[in-house]
C-alpha cells in the first residue's frame, strides 16, 4: 500500500511561500495514502489558476485543463473509467464564477468524485482581481472602491442543487482537512469541500488569523445531525457561511454511475470496442 | 411528390410506411424536410424523390402534391411541372390557384379517416391515394404498415390497412386508374438501407467503439444523440446530456483522455462554445471527435434551414495553432464511414477531429447502400499498454519527441504511466514549461503530425474529360445536384469534371492541383455566402483568376435547374 510520500513528486509548486494551497497538496496525499490508494488509480483533475497547478504536484495522474472547466473534465473521466479514483479541484474564481454552470449541474449528476475548492476569496494569478467569493466592500484592483456585489456561498448553492456531501475546511487544519477529504473520497457519490485556503500575497482581509477569528468548528456542536439538510441549511445561515466540518451527507442516493441503465460496473475504458455481425445486423434493421 | 400541411398532430408521420415500402420495393429515395424552430403551427413540408436509378438531388418541380390544407396548395402548387397532380382534402374545398396546369383530387381524407375511427389515420388515407397512383401493388405498402403498428395489435392494423385501400379506390376511381405518366418503372430490387446522416453517423459511431457521447441538444444534430441514447446502453455506454456545449466537449475530452471513444455533436452556436475545449484537445493531445451539423447563421440565424458557413470556424477556430482534422462526408454512406474513421485518425494523431455535415445531409431521409462495418478497422494508434517500470521520480513521457511527432499514450490507471497532462506549454512528461527551445520543438512536434495526413477519398473525383470546359467543385450535400447539373450541361455541350473536397482541412492542396490546372474554368459551389471553400482552393492552390463561385444563403438547397443555369451564366 502506497505511503503518502509516494503521493509527492519532485516537482517545485510556484505558489507563494505561506500560501494556504500548500497544506490542501499535502491533505489529498495524506489522505489518498490513509485510504489505500495507488498513484496509478487516482487522476487529479484541476482547472486553472493558482490553485490549478495542483494536479501537477501529486504523484498521480493529472489533468490541468482550461479556465472553470475541471469539472466536466473529471466527469468524462469518471465516466470512462470508474475504477479510478477521481478528484477535481481549482479555486474560487474557477468553479464558482466561470465555471459555476457546471459546479451546480455536477453536483445535482451526482456521479461519484471529488471536488475541492481552494477558496481565497480573490483572483491570485491575475494579480489580485475581485473574486465571487469577495465580500462587499472588498478593495482589489477591479474593484478600488470597494465591491459593489454581494459574495455568494457556496455551501448554500451546494445544498440546494441537490449535494450529497457538503464540507468546509480550513487550509490550517490539516488535521481536519485530511479526514474530510478521506470521508470525501469514501462517499459514493459527489463530494463537495470548500477549503478557506488564504493567498499571503493578495488578499490582507481574509488572512490566517482572520479566519482563526471567524470560524467555527462543528466539533462545537455534538448534536450537530449531517444527514439533516434543513438543520445543515439553518447552521450555514447562523454562521454566515463561516462554519468547518462535515456539513450535510446523503448516503441513501445512488450515485450516477450506479443509475445508468446497463452501465457495466468493470471501466468502460476496458472493455472491447469491437461488436458483432449479429449486432451490426439488428442495428440495421430498422432502416430496411 | 410532396407532402405538405401546417405541423399538427401526426403530419411528421406521413412519410415513413410510404418510404420504408418504396425503399423494400428497391427504389431510390431522396427526402428533403421543410420545417420551422416551433413545435406546433406553421408550414412544413416533406419532399420525397423516387427513382430507379441514384439521385442525391431534391428536383426542381413537383410531380404529385399532397395537401391537408389549402395553404399548402397556394404556397406550393407553383413548383408543380405542368400536368401535375394535386391530391387535397375534400374537407377544405380545395380549389387551385389560377394559372395553375394541374390536376386536382379532392379526396375525402378526413371523412374517411373519421368514418374508420380517427382523424389520426389521415395520413392513411392519403399515403394509399398517392400510392394507388403511382400504381403500386397495396401488399408491399401494408406490410410496412403491418410492422409499424403490429406492435398495437391486429385491430389498429386492420383499421390502418382499410384506410390505405379505401383512399386508393377513391382516388382510382377519380382518376379512372392509376396515372400511366406517374408510373414507377420496376425498381432493381436490390436491399439499400434508408436514412438520415445523422442516424448513418450514430450508427459509425457505435462500429466505431464510441461508447461515451457527451452532448447538449441542438438543432440539426440532436438526432445523433438521440440515436445513440437509445442503442449506447446495449453496448455499456452512455449518452449524457450536459448543461451546455462547452461540458460536452471537455466530458468527451476527459473521457477520450482516460481511453474511452467519445464524442460530442452540435451546430454552429455549440460549436463557438466548444472552441476553447478544441484547442485543450489539440494542446493535450488528446482524441476528441466533434460533429458540427451546419445550419444557418450567423448566431441563431436559421436554426431549421441549410447552410455550409462554419468552414471557416472549423478551419480557423481556436486561439493558437493546434493540428486538427476537419473532414467532410458528402453521402449518408460517408457519414457512416468518415465517423468510423474519425475516431481513427483522433487516437492515431491524437487530434480533434470535426465532422462537417450540413442540415440536408443530417436530416434528408435518403438510400444509402448496404455498409459494411467490417470495412474499416479499428486503429488507435500509440496506445501503449504494460509500459515499464520507470525510474523513481521518472514520469512517463507522455509527449516524447518522436520522428512523426506522435508520442506514445498511456492510459490513468496503468501502472508504469504516471504522467501529467496540461493546455500550459509542458516538456516530454507533460510538466510545465516556458523553456523557449522545448516551446518551439514541442509546437513543431504537435503541428508535424498532421503533415501529409488525407484521409480516404480526400477528395472524390468524377472526371471524365482530360480538358473539360468546367470543374465543379462542391463539399457537403450538394454532389448530386451538382451531378445533375452537368448532365443538363453535358446535353448542351458543355464538358465538366466533379471534385468533391472531403478533407478540409489540412487541405488536400496537391491532391487537387491537377483537376485545377487542366479545367478551362473552375466553378465551386457553396451554401454560403463569402466563398469559404473557394477561399482555401485559392489559399492552398492558386487559380483565383480563374475560380469562379456559386452561392446560395437563402436557407434552401440549390436545385439542378439553379445550378445549370448559373453555369450558362459564366463569365
Amino acid at each position: 500500500m502506497a505511503t503518502f510520500k509516494e503521493f509527492r513528486n519532485n516537482v517545485k509548486p510556484n505558489w507563494c511561500p505561506g500560501c494556504g494551497d500548500f497544506s490542501v497538496q499535502a491533505a489529498i496525499q495524506r489522505a489518498a495514502a490513509n485510504v489505500g490508494l495507488e498513484p496509478e488509480g487516482l487522476a487529479v483533475v484541476s482547472g486553472i489558476g493558482c490553485s490549478g497547478r495542483i494536479s501537477g504536484y501529486i504523484n498521480a495522474y493529472g489533468f490541468h485543463g482550461i479556465h472553470g472547466r475541471a469539472l466536466p473534465i473529471a466527469q468524462g473521466v469518471k465516466l470512462a473509467n470508474r475504477e479510478l479514483t477521481v478528484i477535481a479541484s481549482g479555486g474560487d474564481g474557477d468553479g464558482f464564477a466561470i465555471g459555476m454552470g457546471h459546479t451546480v449541474h455536477a453536483i445535482r449528476r451526482n456521479l461519484d468524485i471529488t471536488y475541492i475548492v481552494m477558496d481565497n476569496q480573490i483572483y491570485g494569478l491575475t494579480k489580485g482581481q475581485t473574486s465571487p467569493r469577495s465580500a462587499a466592500g472588498f478593495k482589489t484592483k477591479s474593484t478600488p472602491e470597494g465591491s459593489i456585489e454581494t459574495s455568494l456561498s457556496p455551501l448554500e448553492i451546494a445544498l440546494s442543487a441537490g449535494a450529497t456531501f457538503v464540507a468546509q475546511s480550513f487550509s490550517s487544519d490539516l488535521k481536519q482537512l485530511t479526514l474530510l477529504i478521506e470521508e470525501a473520497i469514501k462517499h459514493k457519490g459527489f463530494s463537495f469541500i470548500n477549503v478557506f485556503s488564504p493567498c499571503v500575497t493578495f488578499n490582507k482581509v481574509n488572512t490566517y488569523d482572520w479566519f482563526k477569528e471567524n470560524i467555527v468548528n462543528l466539533d462545537q456542536f455534538p448534536d450537530y445531525d449531517p444527514t439533516n439538510r434543513v438543520a445543515a441549511m439553518n447552521k450555514i445561515m447562523e454562521t454566515n457561511g463561516m462554519l468547518t466540518g462535515l456539513i450535510y451527507q446523503d448516503k441513501t442516493r445512488k450515485c450516477y454511475e450506479d443509475l445508468i441503465p446497463g452501465f457495466a460496473q468493470e471501466a468502460l475504458a476496458k472493455q472491447s470496442l469491437d461488436i458483432t455481425r449479429e449486432q451490426f445486423d439488428n442495428l440495421l434493421a430498422e432502416f430496411k | 411528390m410532396e407532402d405538405r400541411g401546417s405541423a399538427r398532430g401526426g403530419r411528421r408521420k406521413y412519410g415513413p410506411h410510404f418510404s420504408t415500402a418504396l425503399n423494400r420495393l428497391g427504389y431510390y429515395l431522396y427526402g428533403y424536410r421543410h420545417f420551422s424552430s416551433r413545435i406546433k403551427g406553421g408550414h412544413t413540408n416533406n419532399k420525397i424523390r423516387i427513382s430507379t436509378k441514384p439521385i442525391r438531388a431534391i428536383s426542381d418541380d413537383l410531380d404529385i402534391l399532397v395537401a391537408f390544407d389549402q395553404e399548402s396548395i397556394d404556397l406550393n402548387s407553383h413548383e408543380l411541372r405542368p400536368g401535375g397532380v394535386v391530391v387535397a382534402d375534400a374537407k377544405f374545398n380545395p380549389t387551385l390557384p389560377d394559372g395553375v396546369d394541374a390536376r386536382l383530387f379532392a379526396v375525402p381524407i378526413t371523412a374517411i379517416a373519421e368514418e374508420l375511427g380517427t382523424s389520426l389515420m389521415k395520413n392513411m388515407v392519403a399515403s394509399g391515394a398517392s400510392w394507388a397512383l403511382l400504381g403500386l401493388p397495396l401488399e408491399v405498402f401494408n406490410k410496412a404498415v403491418e410492422e409499424e403498428f403490429g406492435r398495437k395489435g391486429p385491430a389498429i392494423v386492420e383499421k390502418n390497412v382499410e384506410a390505405v385501400k379505401r383512399g386508393a379506390e377513391y382516388v382510382l376511381e377519380l382518376a379512372g386508374g392509376p396515372l400511366e405518366e406517374f408510373r414507377l418503372e420496376p425498381a432493381d430490387g436490390r436491399q439499400k438501407l434508408f436514412m438520415i446522416g445523422n442516424e448513418a453517423i450514430g450508427l459509425g459511431a457505435i462500429v466505431a467503439g464510441c461508447r461515451i457521447m457527451s452532448a447538449y441538444p441542438i438543432t440539426p444534430a440532436s438526432e445523433i444523440m438521440e440515436y445513440l441514447i437509445k442503442k449506447l446502453p446495449k453496448f455499456g455506454g452512455t449518452v449524457i446530456q450536459t448543461e451546455d456545449e462547452i461540458a460536452a466537449a471537455t466530458m468527451a475530452i476527459g473521457a477520450g483522455y482516460a481511453g474511452v471513444r467519445a464524442m460530442t455533436a452540435s451546430a454552429g452556436p455549440g460549436l463557438s462554445l466548444m472552441m476553447e475545449s478544441i484547442g485543450l484537445s489539440g494542446m493535450t493531445e488528446t482524441p476528441l471527435v466533434i460533429v458540427d451539423t451546419q445550419r444557418g447563421g450567423p448566431s441563431t440565424g436559421l436554426p431549421t434551414k441549410q447552410e455550409q458557413s462554419d468552414l471557416n470556424a472549423m478551419v480557423y477556430g481556436t486561439h493558437g495553432e493546434i493540428p486538427k482534422l476537419v473532414i467532410a462526408p458528402a453521402s449518408i454512406e460517408d457519414c457512416f464511414y468518415d465517423t468510423i474513421e474519425a475516431f481513427n485518425m483522433a487516437e492515431k494523431y491524437q487530434v480533434p477531429v470535426i465532422v462537417m455535415t450540413d442540415l440536408q445531409l443530417s436530416l434528408g431521409k435518403q438510400s444509402c447502400e448496404m455498409l459494411d462495418y467490417e470495412k474499416i478497422p479499428i486503429e488507435r494508434g500509440k496506445l501503449v499498454k504494460d509500459a515499464p517500470p520507470l525510474e523513481p521520480n521518472e514520469l512517463f513521457k507522455r509527449y516524447e519527441f518522436t520522428e512523426d511527432g506522435v508520442s506514445p499514450r498511456v492510459l490513468p490507471g496503468e501502472k508504469y504511466g504516471l504522467h501529467h497532462v496540461t493546455g500550459v506549454e509542458h516538456d516530454e512528461a507533460g510538466r510545465p514549461s516556458e523553456n523557449a527551445q522545448n516551446r518551439q520543438k514541442m509546437m513543431d512536434k504537435r503541428l508535424k503530425k498532421l503533415k501529409g495526413v488525407y484521409i480516404r477519398e480526400a477528395i472524390r473525383v468524377d472526371a471524365p474529360h482530360e480538358a473539360p470546359d468546367l470543374l465543379m467543385i462542391g463539399m457537403g450535400s450538394t454532389g448530386g445536384t451538382i451531378d445533375e447539373a452537368r448532365q443538363r450541361l453535358a446535353a448542351d455541350g458543355v464538358t465538366s469534371n466533379h471534385v468533391t473536397v472531403r478533407q478540409i482541412h489540412p487541405f488536400p492542396a496537391d491532391l487537387l492541383l491537377p483537376y485545377l490546372k487542366s479545367a478551362k474554368r473552375i466553378v465551386v459551389l457553396e451554401n454560403n455566402a463569402t466563398a469559404q471553400l473557394a477561399a482555401q482552393i485559392k489559399l492552398h492552390c492558386g487559380f483565383a483568376d480563374n475560380i469562379r463561385s456559386i452561392l446560395k444563403y437563402d436557407g434552401t438547397p440549390f436545385l439542378p435547374s439553379e445550378v445549370y443555369k448559373a453555369c450558362k451564366e459564366l463569365n
